[in-house]
């Protein structure tokens, strides 16, 4: 082969430096999501009012497709009420029943308004709070952002 | 090892084949539906109706304040920003004149209280809604009340609908208008850069049994109620007074209906 050492060195060190960040972060472990499921807000529930609409296992993996369900059904139909797999009902409301529990406390801590997640370039008013904490935990870790926030608020509590 | 041209063309396109192949297969089996075993309903308190629509009793704009306390509660409701370039204006109601109001060939003998009143204008929820029509994401559609409304989330800002609708009812946010809100209202969310808004005859009120925003604050200058149901007051308002509506010709069926000849004399 034409320089074939010259080909076989040049590859072989592209490749060593492609893989540096797998080899460097190897065996590492890296810290999980730390997502407060008990927070105080949550606490002062009474203990009916505890549980999520749905369970924990079923809200970590379908909590997109359910919101995308509540959003059609109370935009598009003027079906503002849903009736959970127990029979439980609940309000259609981001703001309202999903932040009552999941808010943070803590719309000014500086951590929450330097989050990636929360802050966009050029999106901000002081008068408007950020993303709730709870979202961001994870959201953060994975890097995917959600968007709910352009346009919906904090609960009215905390957004005064 | 040397190949030829057509053994790597045939070596190619089979780890292709493969790559493709086993991506559709990994991926295929992920897409999966979720089932939700649950049901939704409406709320007992939500105001129902076959459809809605709205007269504007032009006896009771008089004053500034009448006009502007309207728009001031709609506006503040419903997060609505003002830009100090007129060009990105966004409105949901406002006030504008005879001449633009009912546009074409008026009658130049028209009493001058009439000619020179102020009209209040807001999106007319016509039962034919070209808006909805031009719509290609069906961001804009009618709800089974008549309510010409807006799914914010869907809108690609094409504009289609503001072309299309007749009366100039929709606003287009050219720019971002969180910063642009002067006093936040926790009560409806804000837009985003990039899609269109409109009146939307308060649906969220309604559906907390509340009177549209504008009409509270009227002093019965707005009367809103179901156009279908015979005892309604504005059903007896249509039947019984003189209204006129805006650009009737165009067959769109506004449901917003302008009482001019007052609610003394009528
Ligand atoms: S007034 Fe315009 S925006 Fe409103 S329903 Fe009619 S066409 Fe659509
Ligand atoms: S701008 Fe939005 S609402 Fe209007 S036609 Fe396009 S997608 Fe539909």
């Amino acid at each position: 082969m034409y320089k074939g050492g010259k080909i076989f060195a040049s590859l072989i060190i592209f490749a060593a430096l492609f893989t540096i960040p797998f080899f460097y972060n190897m065996g590492k472990v890296n810290a999980g999501p730390d997502v407060a499921l008990n927070t105080a807000a949550i606490q002062q529930l009474p203990a009916s009012e505890q549980q999520c609409v749905e369970s924990p296992e079923f809200m970590r993996a379908n909590h997109m497709q359910l919101l995308n369900q509540w959003r059609e059904e109370a935009v598009r139909n003027g079906q503002t009420v849903y009736v959970n797999s127990q029979g439980k009902e609940f309000e259609i409301s981001l703001q309202d029943t999903c932040l009552k529990c999941h808010a943070t406390e803590s719309a000014s801590k500086p951590a929450v308004l330097n989050n990636p997640v929360s802050t966009t370039a050029g999106v901000s008013n002081p008068a408007l709070n950020e993303s709730p904490e709870f979202c961001a935990s994870c959201h953060d870790y994975s890097a995917v952002k959600p968007q709910c926030w352009s346009c919906h608020f904090e609960p009215k509590e905390a957004a005064k | 090892m040397s190949i030829n041209r057509r053994q790597f063309l045939r070596r190619a396109g089979m780890i292709t084949a493969l790559g493709l192949g086993s991506s559709f297969v990994i991926s295929g089996f992920r897409k999966k539906e979720v089932a939700v075993a649950a049901e939704f309903a409406t709320t007992p308190k939500g105001l129902q109706a076959k459809r809605w629509a709205m007269v504007v009793d032009m006896s009771k704009f008089k004053t500034e304040a009448d006009i502007n306390g309207v728009i001031e509660a709609c506006h503040k409701l419903h997060n609505v920003p003002k830009f100090p370039n007129t060009k990105d204006e966004i409105k949901w109601i406002w006030e504008d004149d005879y001449h633009h109001t009912f546009a074409g060939g008026h009658n130049e003998y028209l009493d001058d209280h009439v000619l020179h009143s102020p009209f209040m204008v807001l999106c007319n929820h016509c039962e034919n809604p070209p808006c909805v029509k031009a719509c290609p994401t069906q961001a804009t559609f009618q709800r089974p009340d008549g309510i010409v409304s807006m799914d914010y989330h869907r809108c690609i800002g094409c504009r289609f609908c503001m072309g299309a609708c007749p009366f100039g009812a929709r606003s287009f946010n050219f720019r971002d208008p969180r910063p642009f809100i002067e006093e936040v209202s926790a009560e409806y969310p804000t837009r985003t850069p990039g899609v269109v808004e409109k009146c939307n005859f308060c649906y969220e009120r309604l559906a907390d049994g509340l009177m549209p925003a504008c009409v509270e604050k009227s002093n019965g200058g707005l009367i809103f109620g179901d156009l279908d149901d015979p005892d309604s007051e504005v059903r007896k308002i249509v039947s019984t007074k003189f209204t006129i509506r805006r650009k009737p010709e165009l067959g769109t069926q506004p449901s917003v209906y302008y009482l001019v000849g007052g609610g003394e004399d009528a």
